[in-house]
C-alpha cells in the first residue's frame, strides 16, 4: 500500500492507502474526493480528472504523456504541475504523494 | 413537495443526475433505483480492461461513500413495475409504491438480440452490464476460437482485445463496411485494415446463417456465404434498443425513445427522460436523434437536474464519443453524418490522423485517430459555435484555429457561424 494525500479545494484533506497498479484517479474516485468526476474512466479523453503535482512531485512525475498533454488542454486552469491523475499509475516510490484538486473540472 | 426526485437507472445518466441535483443545492429526497446488485460503474472498460484481466474489479462511477455522503438513497436490486403517472408513484416488483415529485428515467437501452434457431445456445452472450462482462471474461478465458456478431464499436473493442489476448477471432458484419452508425468510411476502412494486421479476420456482407451446439453450448456458426466458423464463445453486437416499455405503459409518448423536449421533459411535465432512452431534436442536426454515448447520458443529466431546480436552460453540449481499439484512439465530435466534403490531416499508415467533415462551408465534426489535439480543438469549436471553412483547416494551424476561436469569442458572435 503506498499512502497519497488529496488537497480538495476548500483545503479538506484526504488520506488515502493505495493498492500499487491502481490509478491516482480510482483511488480519487473510490474514496469520493469531492472534484474528481473522471467522466471516462481513465480512457484519457475526458480531463475531468485533473490534478496539481505538489512541487516536491514535479521532477518525478511532472511529464505528461503526448495524449495527456493534449487532453490537459481543455481542462481548466491548467499550470506547469498539471496532470491527469488516470495516467498516474501508483507504485512503491510514490509514497507520501501529494496532489491538488482544481477549483473545477472543464 | 416532499417525495422528492426519483431515478430509475444507475448508469452514468442516472448518477450523474443525483449529483448534480445535490451539486445545486436541491435539499430534497432523492432514491436512484438500480435493478442490478453492484454499486453503479463505467460501462466502457467493460469491452476492454475488464475482459482482458480475470483479477479485474469494475470501475465504480463514484466511491461508496459518495451515496450516504450526499444523501442519495442508492437502492439496488429494484425493479419497477408500473408507473402511475397521476398519482406520482411507482409500483415496485414484489410488492411497495414509492411516491416521486419528479421521476427522471434513465433506463439505458439493451443488446438487440438475434431472432434465430441456436440464438439461445449457452456461449452466445451479449454485452450491457458487468454481469455480461462477467460471463464474457469467463467464457474467453476457456475459448480457443470466438466470434463477434456485428462491427461497431462495441464488437470490434471486443474482437482486439481478445486477439491480443491471443484468441482466433472473427467478425461478422452485415453491411458492406464497419462501423456504419458511429464513423465515417475512411475510419472504418483503417480500423478494418489495422484489425486484420492484427490477425483478426473480418467479413463484411456477411451475417449467421445458423448456429451448431453441442449438449446446448455453441460449438460453430455457419455464416450467410455458408462457411463454417468453429466458436466456444459468440458475442452479438448489433446495436441496442431503448428501454421505453415502462414510459410507453404509462402513456407518454414514445418512438425510437421516449421524446423529451431541450430541457427533458416528457409529455408527462414532472417526467423527464435522459441518456440512452431520450429521443430529442439536437439543437446541432435540428432532427430528433438519440445517443448512446457517455457524454450525452452525463450533459443530458446536467440538465434534468437544471431543469427541476427552475434553471432549465436548453441542451446545448457539444456531442463527443470515443472508443479504444488495438492501438487505435477513436475521438469524434459533432455529428458528422451527411458530410459533403472532407479534409484530411495527418497520416494514415502512421495511424495517426483526423478527418474534417464540412455540409458546404458548414463544420459537421471531426473524427481522430490517435490526434487528441484535434479533438479537443473540435469541441473548443463547436462549443463556441464557430465553423472554420475547409480553406481555413487547410491551409492554417491547430494554432491559427484557435486563434480564430478566440477572435469570434471576442466578437460576440457565439451563434453566429453555426
Amino acid at each position: 500500500m503506498t499512502k497519497l494525500t488529496f488537497i480538495t479545494h476548500n483545503g479538506t484533506h484526504f488520506q488515502i492507502n493505495a493498492a500499487d497498479g491502481s490509478t491516482v484517479m480510482e483511488n480519487a474516485v473510490r474514496n469520493a474526493v469531492p472534484g474528481i468526476e473522471a467522466e471516462c474512466g481513465g480512457s484519457c479523453t475526458c480531463a475531468t480528472c485533473h490534478i496539481y503535482l505538489d512541487e516536491a512531485w514535479v521532477a518525478e512525475l511532472g511529464e505528461p504523456g503526448e495524449t495527456e498533454a493534449d487532453m490537459l488542454d481543455f481542462a481548466y486552469d491548467v499550470q506547469p504541475n498539471s496532470r491527469l491523475s488516470c495516467q498516474i499509475k501508483v507504485r512503491a516510490e510514490l509514497d507520501g504523494l501529494v496532489v491538488r484538486v482544481p477549483e473545477r473540472q472543464g | 413537495m416532499k417525495n422528492g426526485v426519483v431515478i430509475i437507472g444507475a448508469g452514468h445518466a442516472g448518477v450523474q443526475a443525483a449529483a448534480s441535483l445535490r451539486e445545486l443545492g436541491y435539499d430534497q429526497p432523492v432514491i436512484l433505483l438500480s435493478d442490478e446488485p453492484e454499486l453503479p460503474y463505467h460501462k466502457p472498460p467493460l469491452s476492454k480492461m475488464f475482459i482482458k484481466d480475470a483479477e479485474g474489479k469494475a470501475q465504480p462511477l463514484r466511491g461508496e461513500a459518495f451515496y450516504a455522503g450526499s444523501a442519495i438513497d442508492f437502492r439496488p436490486g429494484v425493479r419497477i413495475e408500473r408507473i402511475d403517472v397521476c398519482r406520482r408513484s411507482l409500483e415496485v416488483a414484489g410488492g411497495g409504491v414509492t411516491n416521486f415529485d419528479n421521476l427522471i428515467l434513465a433506463t439505458g437501452s439493451r443488446p438487440r438480440t438475434l431472432a434465430l434457431p441456436g440464438a439461445d445456445l449457452s456461449g452466445v452472450l451479449s454485452l450491457r452490464s458487468l454481469a455480461d462482462a462477467r460471463l464474457i471474461r469467463d467464457l474467453s478465458a476457456q475459448s480457443e476460437d470466438v466470434v463477434i456478431l456485428g462491427g461497431g464499436f462495441i464488437g470490434l473493442e471486443i474482437a482486439a482485445t481478445l486477439r491480443a489476448g491471443g484468441r482466433t477471432v472473427s467478425v461478422l458484419e452485415a453491411a458492406d463496411r464497419l462501423l456504419g452508425r458511429a464513423v465515417g468510411p475512411m475510419v472504418a476502412a483503417h480500423v478494418r485494415r489495422r484489425l486484420e494486421a492484427t490477425g483478426a479476420r473480418i467479413l463484411l456482407g456477411t451475417t449467421v446463417a445458423s448456429f451448431e451446439g453441442k449438449n446446448g453450448h455453441v460449438s460453430a456458426i455457419i455464416t450467410s456465404s455458408g462457411e463454417r466458423l468453429p466458436a466456444r464463445m459468440v458475442v452479438v453486437g448489433i446495436g441496442a434498443l431503448p428501454n421505453v416499455e415502462l414510459a410507453q405503459a404509462a402513456g407518454l409518448t414514445v418512438g425510437n425513445g421516449i421524446h423529451v423536449d431541450h430541457q427533458m421533459r416528457s409529455s408527462a411535465q414532472e417526467i423527464l427522460a435522459i441518456g440512452d432512452v431520450a429521443s430529442y431534436h439536437h439543437w446541432f442536426t435540428g432532427s430528433r436523434v438519440r445517443l448512446e454515448s457517455v457524454q450525452n447520458a452525463t450533459d443530458q443529466a446536467r440538465l434534468a437536474a437544471r431543469t427541476i431546480m427552475g434553471q432549465g436552460d436548453a441542451f446545448s453540449a457539444v456531442p463527443w464519443f470515443w472508443s479504444d481499439i488495438d492501438d487505435m484512439k477513436l475521438q469524434m465530435v459533432g455529428l458528422t453524418a451527411g458530410g459533403d466534403s472532407h479534409v484530411l490531416l495527418g497520416s494514415l499508415p502512421d495511424n495517426k490522423f483526423s478527418i474534417y467533415h464540412f455540409a458546404g462551408q458548414r463544420l459537421l465534426g471531426i473524427e481522430s485517430v490517435n490526434r487528441p489535439s484535434d479533438h479537443i480543438l473540435g469541441r473548443k469549436m463547436l462549443a463556441a459555435r464557430f465553423s472554420p471553412t475547409p480553406r481555413m483547416v487547410i491551409e492554417g494551424s491547430n494554432t491559427s484555429l484557435n486563434t480564430a476561436i478566440a477572435d469570434h469569442l471576442k466578437q460576440g458572435r457565439a451563434g453566429a457561424v453555426l
